[in-house]
């Protein structure tokens, strides 16, 4: 089995895409090859502008709740989502995304973030990626 | 490419770690990557990387909460 991790966001919450982004950028660091396949509410964060724009996944409270953790995680020193990303996508992680969802939300490739998305494709893909994982994780 | 430093002081998880990583990709075989950091679990995990990846750690010196890392490619 090959030293990678493959993971589904299929949220699109904030918090949740910080553990599924930490997780894989983790994974890359410690010499593994990562692959994250974005589908449902996951992928409406790959649209450009969005990554960030996730609720808080518990106590989002209209938004407060949201600003009070991200000003605890400015304290804390803790980089952005975006920041993840770049560090994924420079390290190497592979940016797959759903085209089924695309379709249903009417989300064409204009709308995502093309220039780091490396391939449109669907459940036969995660799962190539899957089964030569020894790390997968839906999130 | 030389030997390369890298300042993680006050960073968080998973900063240290990434940097390391990121600093040897771009290291040559023979150079040392030296990681100064204060993040406390990357003093544990940025040695677990670098033997996952079968690299020599040279030595892990502790100055109080500051640690510093260095790792030959």
């Amino acid at each position: 089995m090959a030293d990678k991790a493959t993971i589904i966001v299929q949220s699109g919450d904030f918090d949740k895409l910080y553990s599924a982004l930490i997780v894989a950028t983790g994974a890359l660091s410690m010499g593994m090859e990562a692959s994250m396949f974005f589908t449902f509410w996951g992928l409406q964060r790959l649209k450009k502008g969005q990554l960030e724009a996730g609720p808080l996944s518990k106590m989002h409270f209209l938004g407060l709740g949201k600003w009070m953790v991200k000003r605890r995680m400015k304290k804390a020193n803790v980089v952005s989502l975006e920041r993840l990303l770049e560090d994924f996508v420079e390290l190497g992680g592979k940016l797959m995304a759903c085209d089924m969802t695309m379709e249903i939300m009417g989300i064409s490739r204009e709308d995502l973030r093309d220039d780091l998305i490396n391939d449109y494709c669907a459940v036969g893909s995660y799962i190539k990626e899957a089964r030569e994982s020894s790390i997968t994780l839906f999130i | 490419m030389g030997d390369i430093s890298i300042d993680c002081v006050g960073q968080n998880c998973p900063v240290p770690l990434v940097e390391t990583r990121k600093a040897l990709r771009k290291a040559s075989p023979g150079d040392v990557v030296e990681v100064t950091g204060t993040h406390p679990s990357s003093k544990r995990e940025i040695p677990m990387a670098a033997e996952a990846m079968g690299l020599e750690i040279l030595d892990v010196v502790e100055d109080g909460e500051r640690w510093t890392i260095r790792i030959r490619k």
